[in-house]
Order: C-alpha cells, then structure tokens, then sequence
C-alpha cells in the first residue's frame, strides 16, 4: 500500500515534469500561431494585436499555471486555429485510436504466444530458428515500410482491403473493421517480436522447472503442459511488456493514422504540428503521457492479479 | 549436446573432464564463429556505405535535377532504377538520402548513448537526490511516446541535419542512463573502487580510471542495437516529412512520395523500401554477430 502511494506521488510529478517541459517547448516555437492566424500578408502590428488577444504577451509561467489550473476542471483550452474544445477534440477522436491499438495488441498477441510456445518447446529446433529469421526480419520493417506492402499487396493487388478510410461502428461491425485490419495488421507486425522473444525466453526458463519434469513423468501431452502448465507462469514479463509497449504503440499509431486517413489522437496531433496549433499539441501530448502512466498502472493490477506471488508477497521472490 | 557426450565415450581417456571442456569450447567457438550470416550483410553495408559516402563522384545526375524527358518512368538509359514523379533520378535520390539516413543512423546513437552515460554515471555514483532528480526525469521521458517528443523538436528547432541527430540521440538518453546506473551502482561499491578513494584519487578520477572501463562494454553493444533503431526512426520522421527540409532527399521521403503514385508506378516507393529494409536489417545481423562475440571476449571465452 505504502509502495502504492509511493508509485502515484511519482506520477503526479512525471506528469507535472512531461506538462511542463511541453509548455516550454511548444511556447519558444519560432514563428507562433499568431503569424498563422493573422495570415501571408500582415502587418506587425497585427499579428502583436491577436497576440495580445490570445494572452500570448504574458509570461509563459503564468499561462502554463492557468493551463494548468484548467486541466483539472475538464478545460484543456481550445484550439487557436478551429476553436474547437481540445478536450472533446480528443475524446471524439480517442475511441477511434483506441480500437486501433486494441486490435494491433490483439493481432500481436495472437501471432507472439503460438510463435514464442513453438520456439521455445525445442530451444534452436527448427520451429525456433525458422521463427527467430521471421522475427529478426520482421524487427527490420517499421511500421510504414509495412503498411506500404500491406497495401501494395492487399488494397492494390488483390484489392480486397481498402487502402484508406473509416466507417464508424454505426454502419455495422464488418463495415468498421474492414478498413481497420490494414492499419492494425501493419502495427502489429512489428509489435509481435518483441512480445514473442519475451515469452519464449521467460517459457524455457519454467520449463526446466521441476513440476513440468512431473507432469511429463505423469506422462501429460506436451499440448497440455504448454498450454496449461508454462504458460500462466511464462507471461509475467510479457504482461509487463504490454504495458510499456503502449508507448510504442502511441508513437506507432500517429504515423499509421496519417498513412491510412484514420481519424484518430495522432491525425490530430499531426495536424496540430503542421498548423503549430500548439494548445491542441500540448493537449494531445498530455493525453499520450496520461494514456501510457494509466495503462501500466493497470498493467501493474493485472500483474498482482495474475501472479499470486506479488499478491501475497509471498516467500518465492 | 549429443555430440559432445557421444565423443567424450569413445575416446574416454584419464582425464575425460578437460577433454569434454576442450570439445565444448570448440564446439562454442565454432557456432560464435563469425558466419555467412554475419558476411553477407557486412558486404551489403560496405556496397551502401561507400555508394553514399562517395556519392559526389559516381557522375549521378543532381538528386534535384528534374529531368522533363522521363517523369515517372520507369528504368532508362540513363536512369537505372528509373525516376520518380517529378523527373528526378530515382538511383541518384536513394544514394543520397542514404547519406542522410547513415549519418544520423550513426551519430544519434553516439550521442545519446554518450549523454546517457553521463547522467547514469552522475545517478549511479553520487546516488540520493541527483539519484532522485534523473530518475524522474527519465520516467518523465518515457512517458511521452519516441515519435511525439520529435515531432516536437522537429516543430521547434527545425529540420536541419544536425538539429535531427541530436533529438533523435535524445531518444536514447533513457535506456543509456538506466544501464549505466545499474552498472555503476555495481562497481561503485567494489574493492577497487575503494581502493582508490583511499589512495586519494578525485572522483572523475575514479568515474573515469575505475568505473568507465566496466561499465562501457554493455554500452557498446547498446550502440549496435540502436544504430538500426535510429535508421529507422529516421525513415519514420521523414516519412511525415518532418527530417531534414524538403528538396534533401531522405529514404522515408522518397518512400512517402511514392506512396502516392504506389498504383501507377509501384517501382518509386518499393526500391527505397527494400534498399532501407536491407541496410536495417544487414545492420541488425550484423550487430547482433558483434554482440554475441562481444559477450565471449568479456565473459573471457576467446
């Protein structure tokens, strides 16, 4: 509990530090949403008069304490180019991220247990090193190079999967993840090796345990120890990994989203970056930096709750 | 494993311990051996590394030079692999994006490694609030995905090439720190360490005579693992059109604009593709051969 308390205190001042520093940078940027509201041609004088209306005259602590102040009350600002609420900007466009990552982490796992339980039944067998080569080649190809191919050979060649474009849930299951296998395919491709290499090494360490030596005494099917016996106990770190990989998966989508024309977080960040609309780029960071310090506080959860050691903290360490 | 047990029962002398330790030895000697696996790319980097360093004296045509002949064709003379949707030499743009994407692939990493090695050191030594302060720091970090915290730079301090090496070295200011401060929290209390501060000597004495020579090896094989990881990223930046300004070329530049002609002439964006796909992942085995032999050297096999 007091651990708890301890982990959340240094939250509280991650996110303080992340707000801040964001603040800093997106406030020094040359050339600031002013000359861009006030257009091609305008005078001096009138990009200072939008500056002062915007209160962007004032100095950067004092706004970086009003933003901040906002924050906690649900007002994230709103954007200097569209007006638009930055806080309902992102909820809109989260749930849309959101199933994107969901179904890539679904992908991933799928293809990363089955791989990593093969590989790591006959360490340096050949369902190991044909797997390792995949994995090795598959760690080579970011996720645009992949979602090129993916393209070139599914939306262009076979033309079964569109290459771009949303539908929303509203028009039918099929109808909104048709559009999503491309996109989710590409991120995952690169996320499953990772995850695989985790759980194969953590399974041949349990598999040398002595309660698998008895359940092959026993003369139980290999199947069955696998599956049921290694691995709960082998996919601790990877759980772990799920976690941390949210991160990766944050950065992935932003570029995925952009190549794919999905209206997700990262569409609007990037936009915000090429417009500078830096409170809708400050919200959006904050938004990542909090999505991420959530999901491996509950990733943490999970852990506990999968592994009665850390439950308990009991005597196995 | 068969083999060695199998031989050490027919030749079964009266000191079958240290025959079997010799025929492992070999054993492990020849699967560290430096293969095909570790050759072939090695070549391919070398083909990529000269092409791009000396880029200005294979007589390409200018990467910018729009050639109104040939826009969007595909290989011709003149053009080996082709030009791409303005008229520009396709072979010539790839050698010289390939100019950016190695400099930052190796100076990136140089940088962030060499600034997380500071930090780590300074956190793992002094420990108590300096300890404290980097730790948060580096959550703080983590915190943001890789990507944003570029974009951001990107955003602020503009696309020059240097300006790119060094956010992108920023990147891998984290994982340095953390694994230098668990290595020098190692070192930090052993006997020599002690040693020397009875003897007198200065701090950065001890950081530099005592720790940094222990500690450098995993570091060097942190630099391996990022120098793709930095290409990569690269790739991904430029992509978004957020590397280096427009007219240089990059590989992810090329890649994004060939995406938008993919269903007319597939050639433009699929050629930087493999170029990249290779050069990533020759570096990869390439790294991974070093890091193995590596570990034998410091683990004292060799």
């Amino acid at each position: 509990m007091r651990y708890l308390l301890y982990r959340l205190r240094r939250l509280a001042i991650v996110l303080g530090v992340v707000t801040f520093i964001t603040f800093l940078l997106v406030n020094v940027l040359p050339g600031d949403v002013a000359y861009e509201m006030a257009g091609m041609d305008s005078s001096e004088e009138e990009v200072q008069a939008i500056r002062e209306d915007l209160g962007l005259d004032r100095p950067v602590l004092l706004r970086y304490a009003e933003w901040v102040g906002g924050v906690f009350v649900g007002d994230w600002g709103t954007s200097y180019i569209n007006q638009e609420n930055v806080w309902e900007a992102i909820t809109d466009r989260f749930p849309v991220s959101f199933e994107l990552m969901l179904l890539a982490q679904i992908i991933a796992l799928s293809l990363a247990i089955p791989a990593g339980v093969a590989s790591a039944f006959r360490p340096n067998g050949r369902a190991d090193r044909i797997i390792g080569s995949l994995a090795f080649a598959s760690v080579s190809m970011p996720s645009f190079m992949t979602a090129i191919l993916l393209i070139f050979i599914f939306a262009l060649g076979f033309g079964w999967l569109p290459a771009t474009g949303y539908e929303p849930i509203s028009e039918g299951l099929w109808a909104n993840l048709r559009p999503m296998i491309l996109p989710a395919l590409s991120l995952a491709l690169v996320e499953w090796t990772v995850l695989m290499r985790t759980l194969r090494a953590e399974m041949i360490a349990v598999l040398q345990e002595n309660y698998i030596a008895l359940a092959r005494a026993k003369g139980m099917s290999n199947m069955r120890i696998l599956l049921v016996h290694a691995l709960r106990p082998s996919s601790f770190s990877m759980i772990t990994l799920l976690g941390l990989q949210v991160a990766r998966l944050l950065g992935g989508t932003i570029i995925i989203e952009q190549i794919f024309g999905i209206p997700g977080v990262g569409r609007l960040l990037i936009h915000a970056v090429y417009t500078r609309d830096f409170i809708v780029i400050q919200g959006c960071v904050t938004f990542f930096a909090l999505a991420f310090v959530t999901a491996n506080f509950l990733v943490d959860i999970a852990y506990a709750w999968l592994d009665p050691r850390v439950r308990t903290g009991g005597a196995h360490g | 494993m068969a083999d060695v047990t199998s031989s050490t029962q027919r030749d079964a002398t009266q000191r079958p311990e240290i025959d079997r330790n010799a025929i492992a030895i070999a054993l492990h000697r020849r699967s560290r051996r430096f293969g095909l696996f570790f050759w072939i790319p090695m070549v391919w980097l070398i083909v990529v590394a000269v092409a791009c360093i000396f880029a200005p004296f294979w007589g390409l045509p200018p990467a910018d030079e729009i050639d109104w002949v040939y826009i969007q064709s595909p290989p011709v003379e003149g053009h080996p692999l082709g030009t791409d949707n303005l008229g520009r030499d396709l072979l010539s743009r790839i050698v010289w994006g390939g100019r950016v994407s190695l400099t930052v692939g190796f100076a990136a990493p140089f940088i962030g490694v060499g600034l997380g090695l500071i930090l780590g050191l300074i956190a793992g030594y002094y420990r108590g609030w300096a300890d404290e302060v980097i730790g948060i720091l580096i959550d703080a970090w983590l915190a943001i995905p890789g990507l944003v915290i570029l974009l951001l730079f990107s955003v602020v301090f503009g696309g020059s090439l240097f300006m790119v090496c060094v956010s992108l070295g920023l990147l891998f200011i984290p994982t340095a720190a953390r694994i230098t401060r668990a290595a020098t929290l190692n070192y930090a209390t052993r006997e020599f360490v002690l040693a020397a501060k009875a003897m007198g000597a200065s701090d950065i004495r001890i950081l530099r005579k005592e720790v940094f020579p222990n500690i450098i090896w995993p570091l060097i094989a942190f630099v391996l693992i990022d120098i793709p990881i930095a290409i990569v990223v690269e790739g991904s930046l430029s992509f978004l059109g957020l590397s280096v300004k427009a007219p240089t070329p990059s590989w992810g530049g090329i890649i994004a604009e060939g995406r938008e002609v993919l269903s007319t002439s597939p050639h433009i964006a699929m050629v930087p593709t493999v170029v990249m796909f290779l050069t990533v992942l020759s570096f990869n085995l390439v790294g991974d051969a070093i890091r193995r032999r590596l570990a034998d050297v410091r683990e004292g096999a060799i």
